[in-house]
């Protein structure tokens, strides 16, 4: 059994990647290129924002230290926040944010369909529910790439400019941290490194329908899961913390 | 843009069983996109078992002026509702 301090890192690793995320995409409401999508992107929000409460939660109860997810969430600061840099990334343009969301969710999905074996019953429960939501975040992500990448002579120009921006924030997606490391050797949470291959094939696939090209990437970025992360992450734990902090144990 | 965007009627099934209702329309680019928008836009409350969704310029209607000729002459046909049948108990719900 992995010690409960593992357990929490590789848990709070977890949450703070679909936390993140989730805020960004929740930055596009009310600014979506049409209605459909606006709602589209919500959708895709709440699903990561609905995920991460799961998982605080746990985080919490196996830390042992009455912190809840609201503490979690909003009470830390930025060095303790263990999301890859990969979903702290600005949305940018509309092919950034679909491009980021699949490059995300083609992990995500095979890895809640890996952690449907943990031992571990809480967590079980909480891949359940993720892993229909990332199949449809691949979905509709791919779809998007696959339009932009194979449309106008702008849209694709857009897409490929993405994909050199964004490719090198892949690699951290793998990254196994100790923690993460004790846990799967554990059996709890799935082996990262192990669906590579997966996640590779889905992105060839999708790549090969839009006619985007994977770029050779020769510095690929990391440190989110040491909790060093750029500079727009300050950004986003001041607007995400600001009413938590200002008026603490605020309920609706 | 949603000029460019071709238009299209939305249809769900809330239950298996009953039949595919119009809930509303959006736009969408292909068939594809519409469906994920239908799905977006319109089962987000548990509504959807199945989307159908049509190209708004494929539905033929019937003209509102031709309403009278259409529909009033039925209104005093009321032996054409099944309502005088004495259903027997056993039959249960029909």
């Amino acid at each position: 059994m992995a010690g409960s301090a593992d357990l929490f890192a590789a848990l709070i690793e977890l949450a703070d990647d679909q936390l993140i995320l989730g805020h960004r995409l929740s930055e596009w409401s009310g600014r979506a290129p049409i209605l459909e999508e606006d709602l589209a992107l919500s959708n895709l929000a709440l699903d990561l924002i609905g995920g991460s409460r799961n998982i605080y939660t746990y985080a919490g109860l196996v830390e042992g230290k009455g912190r809840d997810e609201d503490d979690l969430a909003y009470m830390r600061l930025e060095r303790e926040y263990l999301n890859c840099l990969l979903v702290e990334r600005g949305n940018d343009d509309f092919a950034q944010t679909m491009l980021r969301q699949l490059y995300f969710a083609a992990l995500m999905q095979p890895y809640w369909q890996a952690a449907l074996a943990s031992n571990d019953e809480t967590i079980r429960g909480i891949a359940g529910k993720a892993v229909k939501e990332m199949a449809y975040h691949v979905r509709h992500s791919a779809e998007w790439v696959i339009r932009l990448g194979d449309g106008t002579a702008q849209s694709a120009e857009k897409m490929q400019a993405a994909v050199v921006e964004m490719h090198p924030f892949t690699e951290e997606l793998f990254t196994m941290s100790e923690a993460a490391r004790a846990c799967a050797k554990a059996g709890s949470l799935p082996d990262r490194e192990s669906l590579r291959a997966e996640w590779s094939r889905t992105i060839a696939s999708v790549f090969e329908q839009a006619l985007l090209t994977v770029p050779e990437v020769r510095f690929p970025q990391s440190g989110g899961r040491q909790g060093r992360h750029g500079e727009e992450m300050g950004h986003i734990l001041a607007e995400l913390q600001y009413v938590q902090r200002t008026h603490p144990g605020l309920t609706w | 843009m949603s000029k460019n965007i071709p238009l299209w009627e939305v249809f769900i099934r809330p239950r298996n069983g009953l039949a595919h209702k119009h809930c509303g329309s959006l736009h969408a680019a292909d068939e594809v996109m519409a469906l994920q928008a239908a799905r977006d836009t319109y089962t987000r409350r548990g509504e959807g078992q199945s989307i159908w969704v049509v190209p708004s310029a494929a539905i033929s209607a019937s003209d509102p002026d031709q309403a009278a000729e259409n529909f009033d002459p039925s209104i005093d046909k009321v032996y054409r509702h099944p309502t005088f049948y004495e259903i027997p108990d056993e039959v249960g719900h029909m």
